[in-house]
C-alpha cells in the first residue's frame, strides 16, 4: 500500500526542524544565504536544498496572519515529472511500488531538465549546475524501507506532519479538516486525491504560496507527453 | 515552573506574555497544541506578532515594558466583574489578612522609603498580629486594611483606558483578553501561563511576575492542573543551575547566603529560618536549619556544622545584594578592581548587557580563563573589533571543554524534571568534562594551599573532594549525584527510623541539624537513594488519575519528593475534594488511602494545615512585603523610556533599580526615539556559540537583523533587506532590516511609538558577515531583587546606511 503525508499547517510553527532535519540526513551542504529582509531561507529549492518552510504575510480582515508553508515534493500518484523524464531517458525517474515515491536517479543529467520542472505542477525539480542531475524529495525512502519515518517527520514537534498508509492518512485528513473547518472555515485539503503529500490549509492555498496546490491536475499531461504517447514512441 | 510542560495539555486557557514560545522553546507547542485539540483558548500577549502569536487564538500587541499596566488592569477587571474564586481567595490567599497601620502607597511610592538609599524599610509592611503573634484574618473580606481591599484601592488606577494609554495596545483587545482569561476564575476551570525573559529583563521584572501570581492566585489558577506560573527556562539546565545556586544570593536548594553581621550558625539560624505561631501552617522553612547543616557536612566532611558554617563565603551586610550581581561585576572589572576571570561555559563579551563596557573591562584583567567549546568573542576579546592587541595585558586560556553529549549526568528541566542522561560519544581529543577541569583545578589549588599557606586557606583545603572523583581520580557524575542527594554520616535514628552510617538519606524529611547528615542539595533529596539513582528512571507507568492529567511519576524524578505540581493543596477544597474533579490532582480517599494522584504537598489530612506550606503563614502571597520595590506590584517605566510622564504616578522609574549613576540614561530623548528590544530565534542559540559554526544554522539566519514596521521604514526611507545602523547611547551595530507587518507603532500617550527588535545571537568571530551582538545597544540597569538587566526595552535609533 502507498505511504502518505499530512501536514497540518495549523499546527505549523516553521520551528524549521524539517528544513534542516533534511539536510542532515541527506548531508546537504548548507548554502551561502545573506538576511533578504525575510526570515525565509534560502529563499528557494535548490539542488540541495529540497525542502524548504516558506514564510508569508498576510492581511486578513485588517489583522496580519504569518503564513508557514514547508514546502516539499508531493510524490504524484500520476507524476508528471516521470512522464516528462522518460521521453528522454525512462531510468531518470522511478515510482516505487511499495511506497508510491517518486524517486530521480542520476540518469536524470540525462533529460530535458527545464521540460520536467515545467511539467511539475508545483515546480519542484531543480538541477545542479554542474553535473546536470536533478534532485527533489524521495521520501526517505532509505528510512522507509528499514521501518523509520522520513527525517522531517520525525523532527515535526507538534504534530504538523503525519505519514503512514494511505487509507489511514486519507481517514485522517478528513476528519481533521472537518475539525480544522470549525475554526477556519476554508480550510481545505491540497489535491488530496493526485499526490501522497496532502497539505491541509487553513486558508485559501495561494496565499501561502502561487504554487502551493495545482493549477490544473497533475494527472493532465502536457503536449509534449501527449504526443509522444500518440506517436507511441515511448511506454504509456 | 510550578507545574510541567506536559501539564499545559490540560489548561482551558494558555496565556503566552513575556515569552515567545513557539519559536524558543519548540516542544512546549507539542502541549499547547494539545490544550488547543481540547478546546483551550491560547493568547498571546507581545511587542511583536511572532512564530508564537501565528498559532494562537488571540493576539495583542504591548509596548515592550508596560506589562504590569496590562495585567494590572487585569485585576481591576477581575475584582471589579467579580471573576475571582471567592473559595480559593479566602482560604488559600493571604488577601483575608490586615495589614499594619504603618503601610500606604501615595503617589507611586510604598511607605519606608529612603531617598537618600533608594531602598525602602519594609518592617513598614508587615501584617497586624494577634496576641499570639498569628496574622490577624477578616475572611468577610470586609475590614478595609486587609489585603483584598488594600488591592482593589491599589489596581482601581489601572482603568482600561489608562491602561491602554500607557500599553499602546488597543482597548477591545485588552478587554478581549480579560474576558477569555478571568473566564477560568471558576472552580472547574483553570489558565496557565508561559513566561520567559521577555518578564523578567526589566527593572520590574521580579513585579511582573509577581502581579501574574496575583491573577493567577485571585483565579484559584495554583496548585491546579493546567493552571500555574511556568517559567520557561533559557536553557536545558538552568533550572538545574538555580536550584543548586548559580545565584549570589543563594547557596544550593534556595537557603540564603550568609551575611557578614550572622558570624556564627546560630545567628544564620535564629535570622534566617522563620518562625510561625499558627499551628496551621506547616511553615515548611521552620526545617532551614537542618537544610544548612547537612549542606555544610557535604562540603566540609570533617568539620562540624558550626565550624563549616564560618567556613562559608559571606556577603557584606551593609551592601545592596545587587553589589554582587553581574552588572556590578562587570563595573568594578572596569575600574580595574578584578585580576582575573573564570568564563565558564558564557560569552559575556556578547551574553552580558552593554557589551562593549564587557569587552572593554575584560582587557582590565592579569588572566582571563574561557572554558567553553569553541572560541568565542570573550576568548577573543583582545582581537575584537576596536581593540589593539598590543596593548592588552591579560593573558587569555581557552580550554576547551566535552559537550553535554559526551558527558554522563542529570540535566533539570523546566518543570524541575531531574532527567540522567548517559554518556554518548566520549570526549573529543584532549577536552575535559567541566566536572574533571574543576576537579583538578580544586585539587591543585588544595595543594598550593596547603604548601604556601595564605590569608584564610581553610575554606579551601577543607573541602571534601572523596565524593568527586573515583578511584582513578576522574570525576564522578555518581558520586556528587549521591552527595547531593546526602547520605548519613554516622548510625542513627531519626523519627524512629533506624539508619546505618553510609546510607542514602530517604527524603528531606531525615536531615538533621547535629552533623549526621549531609545533603548537597535538600531539594535533591530522595533523588539518588538506597533504591538507586531515580533521575534514571525511564518507566511510563501510571495509575488512572495520574494518566488523566499525564503526571508519570515513574519517569525520571521531580524535586520536591517528587511532586510534579506544586502548592496542589490548593487544588482541593478544605475536605480534601478537587475543585475540578475532570482533572484532580489529589484527592483525599479516607484515613486508610489517604491522599490519591499525585505527592501532595504535605501527607496531613484535609483541613488540618494551610496549602502553601513554603509561605511563613501558610497563604498564596497577594501581598508580598518581601520585595525591594514594595508589597503590590506597581507601573513604573523602564529606565529608558520613550516617555516623560507615568499616568499612574508622579514616579517615572522604579525607585530601588539597580543603576550606575554615573551612566546617562535615554529617556524621552530625541537622538534615539524608538523602543529597541532583544531576543532569540528557534535557530540559534544564545550567544550562538553552538549555531552559528553550524552551517545548516546559518544557512536560515544567517545575519544580524533588525525588525521595524512598515510605519518606521516609510518614515526613515528603509526598504526590506536594506543595511541599516542600530545606534543607543552605548554602541552602534549594522544590520539588515526585516520590514514587516507583524510589527505597528504602539499609541501610546496618543503618539505612535515605534519598535526596533534584534536578536542577540550574533558575533564577530563566526561566520564573517554575520554581525555583531545586540548587547552592544543594552544598558547596565537592572531589578533591585535580581540584578538581571533590562535588555527587552531601552531607546534606540535606526537609519540607513548610505552606500558609497
Amino acid at each position: 500500500m502507498a505511504k502518505k503525508f499530512l501536514v497540518d499547517l495549523t499546527r505549523c510553527t516553521a520551528c524549521r526542524g524539517c528544513q534542516v532535519a533534511c539536510k542532515q540526513w541527506k548531508k546537504l551542504p548548507a548554502e551561502a544565504t545573506v538576511n533578504w529582509g525575510s526570515h525565509q531561507n534560502p529563499k528557494d529549492l535548490s539542488f540541495n536544498t529540497l525542502r524548504l518552510v516558506r514564510f508569508e504575510e498576510v492581511m486578513n480582515d485588517g489583522k496580519v496572519d504569518w503564513l508557514f508553508f514547508p514546502e516539499q515534493c508531493r510524490h504524484c500518484t500520476e507524476p508528471p515529472c516521470l512522464g516528462q523524464a522518460e521521453l528522454d531517458d525512462e531510468r531518470a525517474v522511478i515510482q516505487d511500488e511499495a511506497t508510491g515515491a517518486v524517486i530521480f536517479t542520476e540518469y536524470t543529467k540525462n533529460v530535458d531538465a527545464e521540460g520536467v520542472r515545467e511539467a511539475c505542477p508545483y515546480d519542484i525539480p531543480r538541477k545542479d549546475p554542474v553535473s546536470g542531475r536533478l534532485s527533489k524529495c524521495d521520501m526517505c525512502i532509505d528510512r522507509i524501507q528499514n521501518g523509520m519515518k522520513p527525517s522531517c517527520v520525525l523532527s515535526c514537534p507538534t504534530g504538523a506532519m503525519t505519514f503512514g498508509d494511505e487509507e489511514e492518512i486519507d481517514a485522517l485528513a478528513k476528519e481533521r479538516l472537518a475539525t480544522v473547518k470549525k475554526t477556519y472555515p476554508n480550510a481545505v485539503l491540497g489535491d488530496p486525491d493526485d499526490v501522497l503529500v496532502v497539505y491541509l490549509f487553513q486558508q485559501d492555498p495561494m496565499k501561502y504560496f502561487d504554487k502551493a496546490v495545482a493549477a490544473v491536475s497533475p494527472r493532465m499531461i502536457n503536449r509534449k507527453q501527449m504526443f509522444a504517447r500518440l506517436l507511441g514512441s515511448q511506454k504509456a | 515552573m510550578t507545574n510541567h510542560w506536559i501539564d499545559l495539555k490540560n489548561s482551558d486557557c494558555v496565556l503566552i506574555m513575556g515569552s515567545n514560545a513557539a519559536e524558543n522553546h519548540p516542544i512546549s507547542f507539542k502541549w499547547v497544541m494539545k490544550a488547543k485539540d481540547k478546546g483551550a483558548k491560547v493568547i498571546h500577549v507581545d511587542p511583536r506578532y511572532t512564530r508564537t502569536s501565528a498559532k494562537c487564538d488571540m493576539y495583542a500587541p504591548i509596548r515592550s515594558g508596560a506589562d504590569i499596566p496590562f495585567l494590572g488592569g487585569m485585576v481591576k477587571y477581575i475584582l471589579d466583574n467579580n471573576r475571582h474564586f471567592k473559595d480559593y481567595v479566602v482560604n488559600y490567599t493571604n488577601a483575608s489578612f490586615v495589614v499594619g497601620k504603618d503601610y500606604d502607597f501615595n503617589d507611586g511610592l510604598f511607605s519606608g522609603f529612603d531617598p537618600k538609599k533608594g531602598s525602602y524599610d519594609k518592617s513598614q509592611w508587615a501584617f497586624e498580629m494577634d496576641d499570639k503573634g498569628v496574622p490577624v484574618r477578616d475572611e468577610t473580606l470586609q475590614n478595609p486594611r486587609c489585603v483584598f481591599n488594600l488591592l482593589k484601592k491599589h489596581f482601581d488606577r489601572y482603568d482600561v483606558d489608562t491602561v491602554s494609554d500607557v500599553t499602546g495596545t488597543p482597548k477591545e483587545d485588552i478587554l478581549k483578553v480579560y474576558e477569555m482569561y478571568t473566564a477560568t476564575g471558576k472552580p472547574e476551570k483553570s489558565a496557565t501561563i508561559m513566561y520567559a525573559m521577555g518578564w523578567t529583563q526589566h527593572t520590574v521584572g521580579v513585579q511582573n511576575i509577581r502581579t501574574m501570581a496575583i491573577v493567577q492566585l485571585l483565579l484559584g489558577n495554583i496548585g491546579v492542573a493546567g493552571g500555574g506560573v511556568n517559567a520557561l527556562r533559557g536553557e536545558s539546565n538552568v533550572q538545574g543551575s538555580t536550584d543548586h545556586c548559580l545565584l549570589v544570593h543563594i547557596l544550593p536548594g534556595y537557603l540564603g547566603t550568609p551575611k557578614s553581621k550572622w558570624a556564627d550558625l546560630a545567628a544564620y539560624n535564629k535570622n534566617c529560618t522563620p518562625q510561625s505561631a499558627d499551628p496551621m501552617s506547616a511553615n515548611w522553612w521552620g526545617n532551614k536549619p537542618k537544610y544548612v547543616s547537612s549542606f555544610v557536612k557535604s562540603m566540609y566532611p570533617a568539620a562540624t556544622p558550626e565550624k563549616g558554617y564560618e567556613m562559608l563565603p559571606k556577603l557584606d551586610a551593609h551592601k545592596p545584594m545587587t553589589e554582587y550581581y553581574w552588572l556590578s561585576m562587570f563595573e568594578k572589572m572596569n575600574q580595574g578592581q578584578f585580576e582575573g576571570f573564570f568564563a565558564w561555559g558564557q560569552n559575556p563579551a556578547c551574553g552580558g548587557a552593554n557589551a562593549n563596557k564587557n569587552r572593554e573591562a575584560m582587557a582590565k584583567l592579569d588572566w582571563l580563563v574561557n572554558v567553553n567549546i569553541f572560541d568565542n568573542e570573550t576568548s577573543s576579546f583582545w582581537r575584537g573589533p576596536g581593540m589593539k592587541p598590543e596593548d592588552i595585558k591579560t593573558e587569555v586560556f581557552l580550554l576547551p571543554c566535552a559537550v553535554s553529549i559526551e558527558k554522563e549526568g542529570s540535566v533539570t528541566n523546566s518543570g524541575r524534571w531531574m532527567q540522567w542522561r548517559y554518556q554518548g560519544p566520549k570526549p573529543y581529543a584532549q577536552t575535559l568534562p567541566d566536572g574533571d577541569i574543576i576537579l583538578k583545578l580544586t585539587d591543585k589549588i588544595q595543594k598550593l594551599y596547603k604548601k604556601d599557606g595564605g590569608a584564610y586557606p581553610d575554606p579551601l583545603v577543607s573541602l571534601g573532594l572523596d565524593d568527586w572523583q573515583n578511584e582513578h581520580g576522574h570525576f564522578d557524575p555518581h558520586g556528587i549525584a549521591k552527595l547531593i542527594n546526602g547520605y548519613f554520616l554516622k548510625d542513627t535514628e531519626v523519627k524512629g527510623k533506624k539508619f546505618k552510617k553510609g546510607q542514602q538519606v530517604p527524603s528531606f524529611a531525615f536531615l538533621t541539624d547535629d552533623g549526621s547528615t549531609c545533603s548537597g542539595n535538600w531539594l535533591y533529596c530522595g533523588s539518588y537513594t538506597d533504591k538507586g539513582n531515580m533521575a534514571a528512571r525511564r518507566d511510563k507507568t501510571q495509575n488512572d488519575a495520574q494518566a488523566n492529567i499525564g503526571l508519570y511519576p515513574n519517569w525520571a524524578w521531580c524535586w520536591p519528593v517528587n511532586r510534579r505540581i506544586l502548592y496542589n493543596r490548593a487544588s482541593v477544597d478544605t475536605k480534601g475534594m478537587p475543585y475540578a474533579p475532570k482533572k484532580a490532582v489529589i484527592k483525599w480517599t479516607g484515613d486508610k488511602t489517604k491522599w490519591q494522584g499525585d505527592v501532595p504537598d504535605g501527607g496531613w489530612k484535609p483541613g488540618t494545615k494551610h496549602a502553601f506550606i513554603m509561605r511563613k503563614h501558610g497563604f498564596g502571597q497577594i501581598y508580598g512585603p518581601g520585595r525591594q520595590e514594595g508589597p503590590f506590584p506597581e507601573h513604573y517605566e523602564p529606565l529608558e523610556c520613550p516617555v516623560k510622564t507615568n499616568p499612574f504616578s508622579s514616579q517615572l522609574h522604579n525607585p530601588t533599580a539597580y543603576q550606575i549613576s554615573s551612566e546617562e540614561k535615554a529617556v524621552a530623548d530625541p537622538r534615539f526615539p524608538f523602543v529597541g528590544t532583544t531576543y532569540r530565534v528557534t535557530e540559534h542559540w544564545q550567544t550562538g556559540l553552538m549555531t552559528r559554526y553550524q552551517t545548516w544554522l546559518v544557512e536560515t539566519e544567517p545575519q544580524l537583523f533588525c525588525e521595524i514596521s512598515e510605519e518606521l521604514a516609510k518614515e526613515r526611507n528603509i526598504e526590506g533587506g536594506e543595511l541599516v545602523k542600530v545606534s543607543s547611547l552605548r554602541g552602534e551595530l549594522d544590520c539588515v532590516a526585516i520590514v514587516t507587518k507583524r510589527i505597528k507603532p504602539y499609541k501610546v500617550h496618543g503618539k505612535d511609538v515605534h519598535l526596533v527588535g534584534l536578536p542577540w545571537h550574533y558575533g564577530w568571530v563566526t561566520p564573517k558577515h554575520g554581525g555583531d551582538s545586540a548587547n552592544l545597544l543594552t544598558p547596565s540597569v537592572g531589578d533591585p531583587n535580581t540584578g538581571i538587566p533590562e535588555t527587552k526595552a531601552f531607546m534606540v535609533n535606526v537609519s540607513k546606511i548610505k552606500r558609497a
